[in-house]
């Protein structure tokens, strides 16, 4: 998938997908356990103990049986601003003196710092794609509403996810067929002309085809919400994991807070 | 231009959240199922544009777009971004959970203001219309970099030169976004004259 989000992609309202060994738990508790994941890793003091976080966010990953050239990517997509942030971190925060470059002074404190903003990024996506980002985009739907999130947007979650394809391969075959015109892409106004003309027949498609899409749904007597074909049910193993990752992050974070 | 978990303070958190919520309340209120499927298709489309690189130098930089967007759904915005920053961070990893709020208000909220100001000349012939469509795209990429910029600065005196260089490694992204955006704009009016200024409603 050249777009590369084929794991969002629309797996209609099968509920049956590989997810590793945390396929056999509630999606409602996998959601809410990145939550608390995610809220420990922020609370928690210290690079070693986010450290740990990182290394059990990753297992998670394992245990999800995320691909792991996609993960790695992952990881590395902390934007360029984030990266240069965390090196010019040791240079903004006062603190011992770690080294010199002419005249600069950099900090252990800031180096610290960075560290752990490095760390806690690293720890909460990896918690979130592990127990998030491996749901089928449909059932992450119907999770989000069974928690109380709104009907509408979770329609528009879904529908927008189910859309990301089509209109991806639509923007191909657009700019295959600029490719085949002999357009190379440069930093002019040229390209931004055409780009900007790609982006505006993009928005038109689009627009030509939601009333399509509106039309048949309509027909079909769609009224806002996706009907729910399989409930959920939370089994006994259920309550169990929910009790022991509870104790444990609340243990970590009480530990790190003494 | 996502900033991720572990760097804002939490009053800044929060104020982003708070005004996520508020701007996806409006925008829920418009949202029946009538509108549902324009948006949701719209949102992909902005979803694929932010993952169309164009070349700057050596480098490149993807689209944003969010001037189009708050143009072209107006308060509706405010959901279609958020659903996108919400997928970006759980399949993609970027940003992260907590400051989703303010990663949503950052790019949302100067997308729909602008695009409110400027709505009643930008489908002018000439150039008043094509300023507005470069000032609608410049403007919404330079005041979600002022965002972000400032919402790391609020998150502690050690932010401040980053939070500078977020503004300066924009701007010409922002120049960027300025033409494209007259571009899109320029092609809609001459393939579908009348349509977005009269026709369209989200």
């Amino acid at each position: 998938m050249a777009l590369g989000h084929s794991s969002a992609a629309w797996n209609g309202q099968a509920l049956s997908r590989d997810g590793g060994q945390l396929a056999a738990f509630d999606p409602r508790l996998k959601l809410l356990l990145a939550a608390a994941f995610a809220l420990a890793v922020v609370l928690v003091e210290g690079s070693a103990l986010k450290a740990f976080f990182v290394v059990v966010g990753l297992s998670l990953c394992v245990a999800a049986r995320i691909p792991r050239a996609k993960l790695l990517r992952r990881i590395a997509a902390l934007e360029g601003f984030m990266v240069m942030m965390v090196i010019l971190l040791p240079f903004t925060v006062p603190g011992p003196t770690l080294f010199t470059v002419g005249g600069l002074h950099a900090s252990w404190t800031g180096l610290f710092q960075g560290i752990d903003i490095l760390l806690t990024a690293t720890a909460v996506v990896c918690g979130l794609m592990a127990l998030v980002g491996s749901l089928p985009a449909n059932v992450l739907g119907q999770t989000l509403a069974s928690l109380g999130v709104p009907e509408r947007l979770v329609a528009l979650l879904m529908l927008t996810v189910r859309y990301l394809d089509v209109v991806g391969g639509e923007y191909r075959r657009m700019r295959n067929s600029m490719r085949a015109r002999a357009f190379v892409a440069g930093t002019n106004r040229h390209t931004w002309r055409s780009v900007g003309h790609l982006v505006g027949m993009g928005l038109l498609r689009s627009i030509d085809r939601a009333e399509r899409v509106t039309d048949a749904m309509r027909c079909r007597g769609f009224d806002g919400r996706y009907p729910i074909l399989y409930p959920f049910r939370w089994q006994p193993r259920d309550s169990l994991a929910a009790t022991a990752a509870m104790l444990a992050l609340t243990g970590v974070v009480m530990w790190s807070m003494l | 231009m996502h900033v991720v978990d572990g760097v804002l303070s939490a009053p800044v958190l929060l104020a982003g959240a708070g005004a996520t919520l508020a701007g996806t309340a409006v925008g829920l209120r418009a949202l029946d199922h009538r509108n549902l499927p324009v948006t949701g298709v719209l949102s992909a489309t902005f979803f694929v544009a932010s993952l169309i690189h164009v070349p700057i130098g050596p480098s490149s930089v993807h689209l944003v777009l969010s001037g189009l967007l708050g143009l072209l759904l107006g308060w509706l915005a405010f959901p279609a971004v958020l659903v996108a920053a919400a997928l970006q961070a759980v399949f993609f990893g970027y940003g992260g959970l907590f400051v989703l709020g303010v990663n949503v208000a950052n790019v949302a909220l100067p997308a729909v203001l602008l695009a409110a100001a400027l709505r009643p000349w930008i489908w002018r012939e000439g150039p008043v219309g094509t300023a507005c469509a470069f000032t609608l795209g410049a403007g919404s990429v330079l005041a979600t970099s002022l965002l972000v910029a400032l919402s790391l600065a609020l998150s502690g005196e050690a932010f401040w030169l980053p939070a500078k260089l977020t503004v300066v490694s924009h701007l010409p992204v922002a120049l960027i976004e300025g033409f494209l955006c007259v571009g899109a704009l320029a092609l809609v009016r001459r393939v579908r004259p009348g349509f977005l200024a009269e026709v369209w409603q989200p």
